[in-house]
């Protein structure tokens, strides 16, 4: 029961992550209908560029916090106006391959500017553990689920209520309506991009503090696939509930079977794309054959 | 092909179905026959070496080209296929003892029959999503020859023993070279393969699936038969340069089959040419060349002082994903455009057009 509890708490921490950087992936899904492979190289951004702002900069933690998103969403920009705006339109291949020839040209940068080892960041949440049924649950992992659902929860309230979340839904729901009552489609693809790079920040950050700083980071990238396709490819509560599923449901494996877990999250994402390809809240308007 | 001719035309459907159209292309095919001849006599060792890994990289860009270029599938498995066919071929001649050349074959059937499953799929979603479900194949499959200890014994890796055919075997002294002219042949075979396939009723319906697949459908074609073919067809491409890889390297292991290699062969035909099999062998060439070039490159720029050496493999992957950038953003139609272009433009020199 104990050893549930604590794989519930990991998965949980994983999935909130996870649920971060799918929402991202959702954002520009939506918007501009790019699926973007580059991810995981938005996360390994986000938590370099939080690195290099405390670490290396020595900044105190609300600038550097302040700057690295500042960062984040200016790269988010700067892809979306340099890259995607000139490939509007292209087959899926093409839009597949820019993105993943952008993710090798971002891990190879991080690379040259921080090299391969794994670096030491001061931790943001305590460390130590709460007594809770028997189980002695890490701090920092309960307090990354918090966060997360704190920042979905602000993401979640900016589409509902500000004026520009409502230009992207009414964007993703019908483009050319959204145009004809004057929302600007360059305005939007780059706040989607540059809102997807800032979850994809917190994200990182969130799973450096309870990992390392290191190259791996961007390895969480593939797992954002099962994740978005089991909660539906344009559906914001999706994320949150494909993350919560896809996190649980890989700590379970890999706690039943070690060295699991990598392969339970993919043979699941198989099976839903044979059976139910729009995910559990997606809308079903996928094309068929 | 020259600017100043206005096309190709056609009086027969003889014409049509001839291998070379132009007396142009014929004399091309002479001289690169030629020059690749020559090549053994001209490199050294560790050159020849990476000729041969450009020959192999080849015939899978051609099998994946085959897939996305002329029937607009999407695959992010083919480094999976790749997999299949090297451990079928290795195990085969290893454990059972078979002839290389037979355990090639099994090899590849069996990673064409395999490819004909993970394209199950294909038949009922496409574009981002069969991207997405041809990553999970990948992931299994490497998942599977990672973790199946049997395949390789506990151990990791498998050896392969040197290459030999009736009691022939590749001498140590002649290694590269008898391996340069085996790929060369079996390479020139490939190609010719793919484009009489092309000319034929079949590689004309694939390419009327990419083009329009209701249009296709209503035209006659059976568009599920078709987009399997395509797998199938392409998985065993990547099935056969998997089985030379193993047979060449003589050593199998799962890290060269990982979603990167799928990847970089999604680059080998983003950069040589989507949907041309001339640019499939140019982008073979192009990212196979990239990697040694920049080591030379930063062993030049070491000697001055500074370390890039160190970073030659953050260089080497960054200037992989800058060449897809680049491509996409100014010449989507790969290398076998940019030559086009270049004969048409040098055609009409000094003058425009």
């Amino acid at each position: 029961m104990s050893q549930l509890l604590l794989l519930s708490v990991y998965g949980l921490a994983n999935g909130a992550i996870l649920a971060l950087a799918a929402l991202g992936f959702v954002l520009i899904y939506k918007a501009s209908g790019v699926v973007n492979f580059a991810q995981g190289e938005l996360l390994l951004i986000g938590a370099y560029a939080f690195y290099g702002a405390r670490c290396l900069l020595h900044l105190p933690l609300a600038l550097a916090a302040l700057l690295s998103v500042l960062v984040a969403a200016a790269l988010g920009a700067l892809i979306e106006r340099l890259v995607l705006r000139r490939l509007v339109g292209e087959a899926p291949i093409v839009l597949v391959m820019v993105t993943i020839g952008l993710s090798a040209l971002f891990r190879a940068l991080v690379q040259l500017g921080f090299g391969t080892a794994p670096r030491e960041m001061p931790k943001l949440l305590p460390a130590g553990s709460v007594e809770l049924a028997g189980a002695a649950l890490p701090v920092d992992r309960l307090l990354a689920i918090l966060a997360s659902a704190l920042v979905l929860g602000a993401f979640g309230a900016l589409f509902r209520w500000s004026r520009h979340g409502v230009a992207m839904r009414a964007m993703a729901d019908d483009q050319r309506a959204a145009l004809a009552q004057g929302i600007s489609v360059s305005r939007v693809f780059a706040l989607a991009w540059g809102l997807a790079a800032v979850s994809a920040l917190i994200g990182g950050v969130l799973l450096a503090d309870i990992t390392e700083v290191s190259q791996n980071l961007a390895g969480f990238g593939v797992l954002v696939f099962p994740v978005v396709i089991l909660g539906g490819l344009d559906s914001v509560p999706g994320t949150i509930l494909g993350g919560a599923i896809i996190g649980l449901a890989s700590q379970y494996a890999e706690g039943l079977c070690p060295g699991a877990s990598s392969i339970a999250s993919h043979l699941l994402l198989v099976a839903l794309l044979v059976l139910r390809p729009h995910g559990l809240l997606g809308e079903p308007r996928i094309e068929r054959v | 092909m020259s600017a100043t001719a206005t096309g190709i035309f056609h009086d027969s459907y003889a014409s049509e179905l001839r291998l070379c159209h132009t007396r142009a292309e014929k004399r091309r095919l002479v001289l690169t026959l030629a020059l690749l001849s020559a090549l053994p006599w001209a490199l050294d060792g560790y050159w020849l070496g990476v000729v041969n890994g450009i020959g192999i990289a080849a015939i899978g860009a051609v099998g994946l080209n085959l897939l996305c270029g002329f029937s607009g599938q999407i695959s992010l498995g083919h480094a999976g296929f790749m997999a299949v066919g090297a451990f079928t071929s290795a195990l085969l001649s290893t454990r059972l003892g078979l002839p290389a050349p037979l355990g090639i074959g099994a090899a590849v059937l069996l990673s064409a029959a395999l490819g004909a499953l993970v394209g199950l799929p294909a038949l009922r979603v496409e574009g981002v999503y069969l991207a997405i479900a041809t990553l999970a194949s990948q992931q299994i499959i490497e998942f599977i020859v990672c973790r199946w200890s049997w395949l390789t014994q506990g151990r990791g890796f498998l050896d392969v023993p040197r290459l030999g055919f009736l009691g022939d075997h590749v001498s140590r002294l002649t290694f590269e070279r008898s391996w340069y002219w085996l790929i060369l042949g079996v390479a020139t075979l490939a190609l010719l393969g793919a484009r009489n396939l092309l000319r034929s009723a079949l590689g004309r319906s694939l390419m009327a699936v990419r083009d329009h697949d209701v249009a296709a459908a209503t035209i006659g074609i059976d568009v599920a038969r078709a987009k399997l073919t395509a797998f199938a067809l392409s998985s065993g491409y990547a099935g056969l340069a998997g089985a030379l890889c193993a047979q060449y390297s003589e050593i199998v292991s799962w890290e060269r089959f990982t979603l990167d290699v799928s990847v970089q062969y999604l680059g080998m035909i983003i950069v040589g040419g989507l949907g041309s099999l001339a640019g499939s062998v140019y982008g073979a060439v192009f990212i196979g060349l990239l990697p040694p070039l920049l080591s030379e490159l930063a062993t030049l720029a070491s000697s001055g002082g500074s370390s890039w050496t160190a970073q030659l493999p953050a260089l080497q992957l960054g200037a992989f994903g800058a060449a897809i950038v680049l491509f996409l953003l100014f010449e989507p139609r790969g290398l076998a455009r940019l030559w086009q272009r270049a004969l048409d433009y040098f055609g009409s020199w000094p003058f425009r057009y």
